[in-house]
């Protein structure tokens, strides 16, 4: 509320410094002339003074005398007749003390209020600091991060901000951050499993053969490691094992413990899996029926878009992991030969897309 | 609360601006002064709001407020307070407010300065000052805007650009700014002349100290920014005919011709029209320099974020202000009276020669620095133009124009004597021949054109030397009379003298880079490597910590034939934040020249080491720093205090000889 008085108070002074010297009257005609007079009278002396010192001979300085009289004439035709405070000056005044009045604030609150956050106080750094650092998560973060950025061989800062990061969506610091943590500390099943989950999800949910080691590692440490036994499992529905992920899908959920937040996330795959066993394609976390149909027609849209001409190099290879995802690795095929046409004078993309189909097990045979 | 308090402030002062545009104008075409009256107060009411606004944001610079997304783009906690400040304008949004700021403070100085200017111009000037101020707050508010919050705030910036954490940043951009945006001023007295219809020597008066004001600054500021890429990007350059450089040189050759027009046309009311059109065409090309380093046309250091929302927004600005203004020049100007015609060879002839080269100058560069830009819009093809084109373009046009300038300096007004000016300079000729051909049997060698520039220079640094020396030492006197008679000379006498011998001295700086030497070696510690002059020795690699940036130190030990050296430091920074290597010269001077050190990558057990021998090279900024000095004495010419009559009554006592 406060912050509302002190706009009201700044405009309510804006204004007033506007409409206040419409409020004193005064002079109402312009000192043209005398300005005029001023100027030439003061070349004139200039005149003089060059003359004086030599600067200029005695006909020059006759001449330029006289052209500057005959500027300060042509100066005074110009003078003009006071208004004084005729009607028609009156009623100027009022509407200009109008235009005031409606624009400033009119303004102001329109362009504040469009963007405006009135309602956000000042974070200053030092307050934040002072105050509950549980509450300022953000804060939090950064300073491990400061602190990880001076002592990078902290395993258990890397371990927790790692975690972190995956919430957060920034899957590329999140795998960073878990490799740092077992280089540092030693390999540990829930580090592994994360580097692999961060991998996965950094590659849009493709689990990548980069993504595929670590979680096999985990298994191999644990295994009960539920979040990486979840990946491999669609690892294998990507190689079109879908019967196998089905079963290692229930097996992970008969083993889940009672109180598991996972057990909705592994179940929904399930009975994405177990409702189009045909193809064996899903997509992750969605329930059967128009959703994925809709999903797939938005893949076959793209595609259909791309091949007619144009697509940035970034929607290529959306197509190429979405239809690997879908489980079309044919398809995603011939979109990576299309892809190498469209782009073969773009060394840079074709080494990118060489990238792709190998991470994505989409090598084709030599011709 | 201060932020949103800020971004208020400024939503207000586009409220103000309006009114500033709309009621001045008004006044001036129904001849009302009480309503050009509200002009003064609003530009007066602008800027106090904008500079509290620009405060806000330095104030949650200060304070790392990571609630604005502005300041977590661009600052970082660990920074030290002044870059800190400095942040506030080292980026898009920040900068512009600063532009606006300074936009806003010209406006109050002119709403302020009473005595100097005829009320009906001023309030002409502040309606057009205005409309300018209307169409950069919109720009600011609605493409740019620096107050934007985040919620919930990052706990941590992402550090500024670590090439301009600098004190060049302190000092370039500010400096800079004011000679942009000072052109503002001399743009809105031309749009208020033309909505006028009135244009006389009141009017040149008033406008030429605004202009030159606003070319001291952009003179210091060029000067600082060539100093700053020079010893910042490493590679010893002091100019690049980069576009973003152009951009600031075309404004400063316009509103060169501008300040020289200007007094052609208060000495003799002639070149109007032209004096109109080039106050038009400087801020235009001050515009121009915004378009193309905001808009991303091209890449920089300058052009910060750059999206293309903005640059559409710019070029909407441009197209009105510069269409806008010579659509009204084709209008009004005819209307204008012509002064009289003059003799080809008096002072006024050679000013106008002067423009002449100058105008060709600067289309030049503009040919250079936008044909690229144009291209490679219509076609696609990158082409780029460099130093050979303007080797070949700017140089031979700017070379003859330096070689008449002694000669046009001793010229009489009305009808001056060609022969004996001619005679007048024989002196200064010749010494610059003389220093010439000294040079070439000194350094016997080097390329042919390098002496001949020695001594132009030293032709113009003599030739103002003695235009001031003839007008003291006339007839036989006293020391004492040559004193009072040097005293009595009027300051923009003193001024044209020294802002003509900077050119001079840069002139030499720039003609001795000639001789300039680079080395280029892999040294390892105790290894030495020569260049030019000067020897360097490596000593010591050692690593250090900075507040946000960890660096590898070389120390050099440095001498010149037998001569030790101060030992000189290069280093390799990474900024943490943007894991951002960039590299610290090492930069040691020895008189007006310098060694340049600069390290490279490591390699085998070494480190790349480039050295460079700067022959004379601090003369081009030293030059620069003479011209705005010049500027600035011409500027407190009292010929600039205008107008009262009380004043006049006082100068006649001070002048004996009437």
């Amino acid at each position: 509320m406060l912050i509302w008085i002190i706009f009201a108070a700044m405009t309510a002074a804006a204004v007033f410094a506007l409409l206040w010297p419409l409020g004193r009257g005064g002079a109402n005609a312009f000192a043209e002339v005398s300005d005029a007079k001023s100027l030439y009278r003061s070349q004139l002396a200039e005149i003089d003074r060059d003359f004086g010192r030599g600067l200029i001979g005695g006909t020059e300085a006759d001449a330029a005398r006289a052209e500057a009289g005959r500027r300060l004439l042509r100066a005074a035709d110009g003078e003009a007749v006071p208004t004084g405070d005729s009607e028609p000056a009156l009623r100027r005044r009022r509407a200009a003390s109008a235009i005031a009045l409606s624009c400033v604030p009119l303004f102001a609150l329109l362009l504040y209020g469009a963007q405006g956050s009135p309602e956000q106080p000042d974070q200053p750094l030092s307050a934040r600091l002072k105050s509950d650092p549980s509450q300022d998560f953000a804060l939090a973060v950064s300073r491990i991060e400061a602190h990880l950025a001076a002592n990078p061989g902290d395993a258990r800062g890397w371990s927790v901000v790692a975690p972190v990061y995956l919430r957060q969506g920034r899957y590329d610091e999140a795998a960073r951050a878990f490799a740092a943590a077992l280089e540092h500390g030693g390999a540990n099943a829930e580090l592994l499993a994360g580097l692999g989950e961060a991998r996965a999800l950094a590659a849009g949910g493709v689990v990548t053969a980069e993504a595929r080691q670590p979680l096999t590692e985990a298994v191999k440490l644990d295994g009960g490691n539920a979040r990486a036994r979840f990946f491999l499992a669609i690892a294998k529905e990507q190689d079109g094992d879908s019967a196998g992920a089905i079963a290692d899908l229930r097996a992970l959920l008969v083993d889940a413990p009672a109180d598991a937040t996972w057990v909705g996330t592994v179940r929904l795959r399930l009975e994405g899996l177990e409702a189009a066993p045909s193809t064996g394609a899903s997509i992750a976390a969605l329930p059967p029926g128009e959703q994925q149909l809709a999903i797939r027609g938005m893949v076959d849209g793209l595609a259909e878009r791309l091949k007619m001409g144009g697509g940035t190099f970034a929607e290529w290879t959306r197509l190429i992991r979405s239809q690997v995802v879908l489980g079309d690795k044919p398809a995603a095929r011939e979109a990576i030969i299309a892809a190498r046409q469209r782009f073969a004078d773009d060394g840079a993309a074709l080494g990118q897309l060489d990238a792709l189909a190998g991470e994505l097990g989409l090598r084709e045979p030599a011709p | 609360m201060i932020v949103e308090i800020g971004h208020f402030a400024l939503a207000l002062a586009l409220g103000v601006a309006v009114v500033q545009a709309l009621v001045p104008l008004w006044g001036v075409s129904r001849r009302d002064a009480a309503l050009a009256s509200v002009g003064p107060a609003a530009a007066v009411t602008c800027f106090l709001l904008v500079a509290f606004s620009f405060l806000a944001l330095v104030v949650s610079y200060v304070r790392s407020d990571f609630s604005v997304e502005n300041v977590v783009a661009n600052s970082h906690s660990a920074q030290p307070l002044i870059y800190k400040v400095t942040s506030t304008w080292g980026n898009h949004e920040g900068s512009m407010l600063l532009w606006v700021l300074i936009l806003t403070l010209f406006g109050a100085l002119v709403a302020v300065s009473r005595r100097s200017l005829p009320t009906r111009l001023r309030a002409g000037t502040l309606a057009a000052q205005g409309f300018v101020t209307v169409a950069f707050l919109a720009f600011v508010l609605l493409t740019s805007n620096p107050f934007r919050r985040l919620d919930p705030a990052p706990g941590e910036g992402q550090d500024l650009n670590p090439i301009l954490q600098d004190l060049g940043l302190a000092i370039h951009p500010p400096l800079l700014y004011v000679g942009y945006v000072g052109f503002s001023i001399t743009y809105a007295f031309a749009v208020a002349a033309l909505i006028d219809g009135r244009i006389d020597a009141v009017w040149a008066r008033a406008v030429r100290p605004w202009t030159l004001l606003a070319w001291v600054f952009l003179t210091l500021g060029i000067a600082m920014g060539s100093y700053w890429a020079y010893y910042e990007l490493g590679w010893g350059g002091w100019w690049f005919w980069d576009p973003v450089e152009n951009a600031s040189l075309m404004p400063w050759l316009a509103g060169t011709a501008l300040i020289h027009s200007t007094v052609v046309m208060e000495k003799r009311d002639a070149l109007k029209v032209w004096t109109i059109l080039l106050a038009i065409l400087t801020f235009s090309l001050s515009l121009l320099g915004t378009f193309i380093v905001r808009s991303g046309v091209l890449t920089s250091v300058h052009s910060f974020a750059s999206d293309p929302g903005r640059g559409l927004f710019i070029l909407a600005i441009l197209v009105f202000f510069v269409g806008g203004s010579l659509a009204l020049f084709a209008w009004r100007a005819p209307l204008l009276r012509q002064g009289g015609l003059f003799a080809p060879i008096s002072r006024e002839g050679a000013l106008v020669v002067n423009n002449l080269f100058i105008a060709t100058a600067c289309a030049t560069v503009f040919i250079g620095t936008l044909y690229p830009l144009v291209l490679e819009m219509l076609t696609g093809d990158k082409i780029s133009v460099g130093p050979p084109f303007f080797n070949a373009t700017f140089v031979p046009v700017v070379v003859p124009l330096l070689l008449l300038l002694p000669i046009g300096q001793t010229l009489a007004w009305k009808r001056g004597d060609l022969l004996g000016a001619a005679q007048r300079m024989s002196a200064a000729l010749v010494l610059a021949i003389v220093s010439g051909l000294a040079v070439v049997a000194i350094m016997r060698g080097g390329p042919v054109l390098a002496p001949l520039g020695i001594g132009l220079g030293v032709f113009l640094i003599a030739g103002s030397a003695w235009d001031i020396g003839e007008r003291v030492v006339r007839r036989a006197s006293g020391a004492s009379a040559m004193l009072s008679r040097a005293i009595g000379l009027p300051r923009s006498a003193w001024g044209t003298a020294f802002a003509h011998a900077g050119v001079g001295l840069s002139v030499i700086g720039i003609a001795a880079a000639a001789w300039s030497a680079e080395g280029i070696g892999v040294l390892k510690p105790g290894e030495s490597l020569t260049s030019g002059r000067y020897t360097v020795v490596l000593e010591t690699v050692t690593p250090r910590k900075g507040p946000n940036f960890t660096e590898d130190v070389a120390r050099f030990r440095v001498s010149a034939g037998d001569r030790q050296l101060k030992p000189v430091e290069a280093m390799k920074r990474v900024y943490t934040a943007r894991a951002m290597p960039t590299t610290e010269a090492g930069i040691r001077t020895d008189g007006l020249s310098q060694v340049y050190v600069s390290l490279g990558e490591p390699q085998g057990g070494g480190i790349a080491v480039r050295v460079y021998d700067k022959p004379l090279i601090l003369l081009i900024w030293i030059g620069a720093v003479v011209m705005a000095f010049g500027g600035a004495l011409s500027l407190t010419d009292r010929r600039f205090r205008l107008a009262v009559p009380r004043r006049a009554a006082t100068r006649t006592v001070i002048q004996p000889a009437e």
